[in-house]
C-alpha cells in the first residue's frame, strides 16, 4: 500500500468534494477517498476528525445522527450551501495551483 | 464566515459541551468498529484486527483533544490568565491596593452623583404618562414663570384646544385645631380635576367631584399619607370625618396613595378644593395660582405654548387694564420641578466625572509603568510561543480584574456617599424634593456603574497593549533586564500626567470660583443688620379677627407683649420678611405723572412702625413710619432708593402720592420717606423697587414677627411663641428661626454652598491624585535613570545640577498641565456661569491662586524623587548595572 502525503490545504477540499455527492459519516468519508484514489490517498483519522470539527465551526458542513444500512447509529456530515460555495472557491484555487505546477513541469521538460 | 457567526456556533457547542464530547466519542467508536470489521474481512483474527485498528487510529485522547482545541473556548486558559493576573496583583500589593482604591473612589463619587441626577432628572415623575404633563402659568418680562390669576385660568381652561384637562393649584396654610392646641398645617388648594390631570387615584374614598371647587359647595379635602398619620394616626374610618380648618368645617372625602408626591407643593398634608371665595380670586389682576395641564394626544408642547400665548394675547386685548404684558409660559412639568437644581447637578456630575477620569488616568499610568517593567516577561512568553493574542488577553484580564474590584468597592462607597449627602439636606428642603425618595442604588445606578467599570477595563487594557513587543522580541529580551526608560512610555506617561494636572486645575479652579461666589453671596449688601434677629411667622385665626381693625389691634398687642420680654431691644412685624423673593408685587402709578398703562411692578410689603429700626435699615431722607400711621390717619408709604431712582430721577419723592392703576381714592398713599435698599429677595436676585406700607393701615392675619435681642436670638424663640399664645391661644406659629440662619439656609445660599463644598471635595481629591500621579512618573523616571545619573556624576556633575535636572523635568510637565488646565478652566467656568455670582469665569485672582497651589503641590511631589536622584551613589549605580 503506497501512501502519498496530502498537499497542504487539500484535506478540506477532499472532504467537501466527497460530501458533495451524498452525506456520509466519518468512516465513510475516509473509505470513499481511499476507494476513489485507488488507495493512493488515505486520510488519517488523526487529521480527519479535527478537520471535520473545523468545517462544522466554519458552517460549511452540518452533522446529524442517522442510522446506517447495517442498523448502527452514525453521525452523518452533509454540505451546507455555504460549504458548496466554499468548495467552488477551493476547487478554483486548487486548479490554479495545479496549472501553475503544470507550467513549471512543462518548463523543466523543455529545458 | 463571519467571526460573529463562528463565535455563536462556538458558544452553542460550549453550552452543549458534554454532548459534544459524547458525540465525538461515539463517532470515533463507530469508526473504530468499522475498521475492525474491514480488517477482519481481509482475514485478520478479531484480536489482531482490534490492535491494528487502534494502532491506525493513534492516541485517542490526543485526537479528542485536538478536536476539542478546534471547538472550545479554552476556558481553562481563561482561568489560567485569571490565576496569573491574581498572582501578579498579589505580588505587587501596593500597586493593586492603590489602583483599586483610586478607581473605587472615582467610581463611587460618580455613581453617587449619578444616582442624584437619576432621581431628579432621569426617573419619570410618578404620574400617568408624565411626559404629557405641562406646567402652565402666566409670564411677564420680570417673571418668566409668574402666577396665574383665577379669572384668567377660567378663560384659559375654556378657550384652549391643547389640554385634555387643565388644573389650577396653590399652596395653602390652615389652622388645624388639634389635641395639642392649634397647629399650622400645609397643603394645597386644587381645582377639582387636579388628580385626574396627573392620573392619580385616591387609595381610599373618592376624588373631588366636578363642581366641588365652586364657591358655594361644601368644603372637601383629601388627605395625603403623612397628613393621615399626623391628623388621624392612620385611623381606618377617616373618610367622612369632619375637621375644622381655620375655623371652618371641611369633610375628608378620600386618602391619597402613600406614593403620592407633588414637588411644587412641598410637604403636603392635604388637598383642599380650590373654592374661589376670597377677593383675590375675583380680581383678574390678582395672580396667586399655578396650573398643570395634560396635553391632548397629538398636541406638542410647542403647539400648546403657541395656543396659550394666542389666548393670552386675546385676553390682553379684552382686558387691557389687568392683562397688559401678561403672556403665557408652557413647559414640561419635570422642568418646572427640577429646573433650579438641574445646573448644579450637571456641574456636580461633570466634577465627579473628571475625578473619575483623573483616577483612571492615574491607574493607567501605573499600569503603563508595570507594562514597562514586564516587557521582558512578555518577551519571554512570546519567545516560548505565546501568541500576541494570548499576551493581549493577559493584560485585558488584569485590567478587567482591577475594574471589577473597583466596581465591587465603589458600590458600597457610592451608597454611603448618597446617604451622607442626603442626610446633609435640611428636612424642609428634602420635603420640597420628593423625587429624592427614589435615591439609591437603583437599576439605573447599577447599569451606570457597570458601564463605567467596563469602560475603565477597556481603558486600562490599551496602554500596556501598546507596549507589547510585536516584532522586536529579541531587542526586548536583550534590553529588558537593563530597564532603560522606553521613549514611548516617557512620552505617553508624560502626556497622561499633563492631562491629570490639567483636570485637577479645572476642578480646583471650579471649586475656587464656586467658593468665591458663595462668599460674595453671603456678603452681599443686605441693607440691614441680620445679627441678633429672631423671627417667626404668626397666623391669627381669621374667624376671631374678621375685621382689619381687630387684626391691627391684635398685631399691636402681640408686638407690645413681645417687647416686654427680657433682652428684647425692638420688635416689628412684616407681611414678608427680607431675604425672601421678588414677589407679592403691586402695580403702581403716581398722581400728577403721565401714565401710559404700563404695569409699574414693585415689591409691596406691609410693615409695622418699628420695622426699619428693628432691622436697622438706613433712612436716606424723609421719615420712617410711626405708630400714628394707623387707620385713622391718611395712608403713607416708605419707598426704597431703587424706586426713587427709577420713578423720580432727579426729583424729591417725598410728598409724592402713589396709587393703584386706577388711582382709586382709597389706594392713594403719600411717600414720607426713602430708605436705602433692603434685600427683599434672594441673595443672588436683583434689587427691585419696593414700597413699605404701614401694617396698621393695611393689616393681615399672617405676618412675620422680627425681634432684635441683646442675647442669643435662637434662645428667645420659645418665649416669643409663649408671648403670642398669651394674646391668642389658637394662633398658629411656624418657621421659628433667626435672620442669620434664614440667610445661611436660604435656597440660593444652600445651592451654592452644596455646589462649592462638593466640587471642593472633588477638587481636593483630584489635586491629591494628580500630585500622586506626578510623583509616580518622576519617581519612576528617576529610578530608571539611576545608571545615567551615576554616569553623569562620575563625569563630574554636581548633586545640585542633578537635582535641578529632575526638577526641570517635573517643572515642564507641571507648567504644561497648569497652562492647559487654566484654558480648560475658563471654558468650563463659562459653562457653569449660571452658578457663578459676582465672579467672572476668568477671575484672575482665583486662577492665579489655583496656578500657585498646583505649582506648589507639583514642586512638593517632585522634590522627593529629585533629592533621591541627587543622592545616587555613582559607584553603586554603575556597579549594580
Amino acid at each position: 500500500m503506497s501512501k502519498a502525503d496530502l498537499l497542504p490545504g487539500t484535506l478540506d477540499l477532499l472532504i467537501l468534494t466527497t460530501l458533495k455527492r451524498a452525506p456520509l459519516h466519518g468512516y465513510g468519508i475516509a473509505q470513499s477517498i481511499k476507494r476513489v484514489t485507488d488507495e493512493v490517498l488515505t486520510v488519517e483519522e488523526g487529521s480527519l476528525y479535527p478537520a471535520l470539527q473545523r468545517l462544522l465551526l466554519q458552517g460549511w458542513v452540518k452533522a446529524e445522527w442517522k442510522v446506517t444500512e447495517t442498523n448502527r447509529r452514525a453521525r452523518y456530515y452533509a454540505l451546507t450551501p455555504a460549504g458548496r460555495k466554499q468548495l467552488g472557491m477551493e476547487i478554483s484555487k486548487f486548479e490554479q495551483m495545479m496549472a501553475a505546477i503544470g507550467r513549471v513541469l512543462a518548463d523543466a521538460g523543455e529545458a | 464566515m463571519s467571526a460573529i457567526g463562528r463565535g455563536w456556533r462556538k458558544l452553542a457547542v460550549l453550552l452543549r459541551s458534554e454532548r459534544f464530547g459524547g458525540d465525538l466519542d461515539e463517532e470515533m467508536q463507530f469508526h473504530c468498529e468499522q475498521l475492525v470489521r474491514e480488517l477482519r474481512e481481509q482475514g485478520m483474527s478479531p484480536e489482531e484486527a482490534r490492535c491494528a485498528a487502534i494502532r491506525q487510529f493513534g492516541n485517542l485522547t490526543r485526537l479528542r483533544e485536538r478536536s476539542h482545541d478546534v471547538m472550545g473556548f479554552r476556558l481553562e486558559t481563561v482561568a489560567q490568565d485569571l490565576r496569573f493576573a491574581l498572582r501578579q496583583l498579589r505580588r505587587s500589593q501596593g500597586f493593586a491596593v492603590t489602583a483599586v482604591l483610586m478607581l473605587a473612589l472615582g467610581m463611587g463619587a460618580s455613581v453617587a452623583i449619578f444616582a442624584f441626577v437619576d432621581a431628579a432628572l432621569i426617573q419619570p415623575l410618578p404620574y400617568t404618562q408624565p411626559n404629557r404633563l405641562a406646567d402652565v402659568t402666566e409670564s411677564l418680562a420680570l417673571f418668566p414663570r409668574g402666577n396665574l390669576s383665577y379669572q384668567d385660568y377660567l378663560d384659559w381652561k375654556r378657550m384652549n384646544k391643547s389640554f385634555s384637562s387643565l388644573a389650577a393649584y396653590h399652596g395653602t396654610n390652615d389652622l388645624l385645631q388639634g389635641p395639642n392646641g392649634t397647629v399650622i398645617v400645609s397643603g394645597m388648594q386644587t381645582s377639582a380635576e387636579f388628580l385626574r390631570t396627573l392620573g392619580v387615584q385616591p387609595a381610599m374614598g373618592r376624588d373631588f367631584n366636578p363642581g366641588e371647587d365652586s364657591p358655594n359647595a361644601p368644603a372637601t379635602l383629601l388627605l395625603t399619607w403623612s397628613g393621615w398619620q399626623k391628623w388621624f394616626g392612620g385611623r381606618k374610618d377617616v373618610v367622612g370625618q369632619t375637621v375644622q380648618l381655620s375655623g371652618e368645617p371641611a369633610t375628608v372625602i378620600g386618602l391619597l396613595p402613600r406614593s403620592f408626591v407633588f414637588a411644587p407643593g412641598g410637604k403636603l398634608e392635604y388637598l383642599r378644593a380650590l373654592q374661589p371665595r376670597n377677593e383675590c380670586m375675583k380680581r383678574r389682576s390678582c395672580h396667586n395660582l399655578y396650573a398643570v395641564g395634560r396635553l391632548k394626544d397629538g398636541v406638542s408642547l410647542a403647539a400648546a405654548r403657541d395656543n396659550m400665548k394666542a389666548i393670552a394675547a386675546q385676553l390682553e386685548k379684552e382686558y387691557p387694564d389687568s392683562n397688559r404684558g401678561q403672556g403665557a409660559s408652557v413647559m414640561p412639568l419635570a422642568q418646572a420641578i427640577t429646573g433650579d437644581i438641574r445646573p448644579i447637578l450637571l456641574v456636580l456630575l461633570c466634577g465627579a466625572g473628571l475625578l473619575l477620569l483623573i483616577a483612571s488616568v492615574n491607574v493607567s499610568n501605573l499600569l503603563l509603568v508595570r507594562a514597562e517593567k514586564r516587557r521582558r516577561e512578555m518577551a519571554v512568553r512570546g519567545a516560548l510561543g505565546a501568541s500576541w493574542r494570548r499576551l493581549v488577553r493577559q493584560y485585558v484580564t488584569e485590567a478587567a480584574l482591577l475594574a471589577a474590584a473597583g466596581f465591587a468597592l465603589a458600590l458600597p462607597l457610592a451608597d454611603t456617599a448618597m446617604r451622607l449627602l442626603r442626610s446633609m439636606i435640611a428636612k424642609d428642603r428634602l420635603d420640597a424634593m420628593p423625587y429624592l425618595q427614589g435615591l439609591g442604588l437603583t437599576p439605573h445606578a447599577w447599569l451606570f456603574a457597570a458601564a463605567v467599570a467596563m469602560l475603565a477595563a477597556a481603558l486600562f487594557s490599551v496602554p500596556p497593549i501598546l507596549r507589547l513587543p510585536a516584532e522586536h522580541l529579541r531587542e526586548d529580551l536583550n534590553e529588558g533586564g537593563r530597564g532603560s526608560v522606553g521613549r514611548v512610555w516617557k512620552r505617553l506617561g508624560g502626556h497622561l500626567v499633563i492631562a491629570e494636572l490639567a483636570i485637577a486645575v479645572v476642578l480646583v479652579a471650579g471649586a475656587g470660583l464656586l467658593a468665591r461666589s458663595l462668599w460674595r453671596m453671603l456678603h452681599v449688601e443686605l441693607g440691614f443688620e441680620p445679627d441678633h434677629l429672631a423671627m417667626l411667622s404668626v397666623e391669627l385665626p381669621e374667624v376671631e379677627y374678621p375685621r382689619p381693625e381687630q387684626q391691627a389691634a391684635a398685631t399691636q398687642a402681640i408686638l407690645d407683649r413681645v417687647r416686654m420680654l427680657p433682652g428684647v431691644q425692638a420688635a416689628a412685624a412684616s407681611t414678608l420678611p427680607p431675604v425672601g423673593c421678588n414677589c407679592n408685587t403691586d402695580w403702581i402709578r403716581f398722581v400728577g405723572k403721565p401714565y401710559n398703562g404700563v404695569h409699574n411692578e414693585v415689591n409691596d410689603r406691609q410693615v409695622s412702625a418699628d420695622f426699619f429700626t428693628t432691622i436697622r435699615a438706613q433712612l436716606v431722607c424723609g421719615r420712617l413710619l410711626t405708630l400714628a400711621d394707623d387707620a385713622r390717619h391718611p395712608k403713607v408709604v416708605v419707598i426704597n432708593e431703587a424706586l426713587a431712582q427709577k420713578y423720580f430721577p432727579g426729583e424729591d419723592p417725598i410728598g409724592q402720592v402713589i396709587g393703584d392703576t386706577d388711582l382709586k381714592q382709597d389706594s392713594l398713599r403719600k411717600i414720607v420717606g426713602v430708605v436705602a435698599n433692603i434685600r427683599d429677595a434672594a441673595l443672588d436676585s436683583g434689587m427691585w423697587p419696593a414700597e413699605y406700607e404701614s401694617l396698621a393701615q393695611d393689616p393681615d392675619t399672617y405676618f412675620t414677627l422680627m425681634v432684635r435681642t441683646a442675647g442669643d436670638p435662637k434662645a428667645l424663640l420659645p418665649e416669643m411663641a409663649a408671648a403670642i399664645r398669651q394674646i391668642n391661644r389658637s394662633a398658629g406659629i411656624e418657621q421659628e428661626t433667626t435672620m442669620e440662619a434664614r440667610i445661611h439656609d436660604s435656597g440660593t445660599a444652600w445651592l451654592h454652598r452644596s455646589a462649592a463644598s462638593l466640587v471642593g471635595g472633588f477638587a481636593a481629591l483630584a489635586l491629591l491624585l494628580s500630585v500622586i500621579g506626578l510623583y509616580g512618573v518622576i519617581a519612576y523616571s528617576v529610578s530608571q535613570r539611576t545608571r545615567e545619573i551615576g554616569v553623569r556624576m562620575a563625569l563630574g556633575a554636581q548633586r545640585g545640577a542633578v537635582q535641578s535636572m529632575i526638577l526641570r523635568e517635573a517643572g515642564w510637565l507641571a507648567a504644561l498641565g497648569i497652562v492647559v488646565g487654566l484654558g480648560c478652566a475658563i471654558a468650563a467656568a463659562s459653562l457653569m456661569k449660571s452658578l457663578l455670582f459676582g465672579v467672572r469665569a476668568w477671575d484672575i485672582s482665583t486662577l492665579a491662586a489655583v496656578a500657585a497651589v498646583l505649582a506648589l503641590s507639583a514642586l512638593l511631589a517632585s522634590l522627593l524623587p529629585a533629592r533621591r536622584a541627587a543622592g545616587v551613589n555613582p559607584v553603586e549605580a554603575l556597579r549594580s548595572e
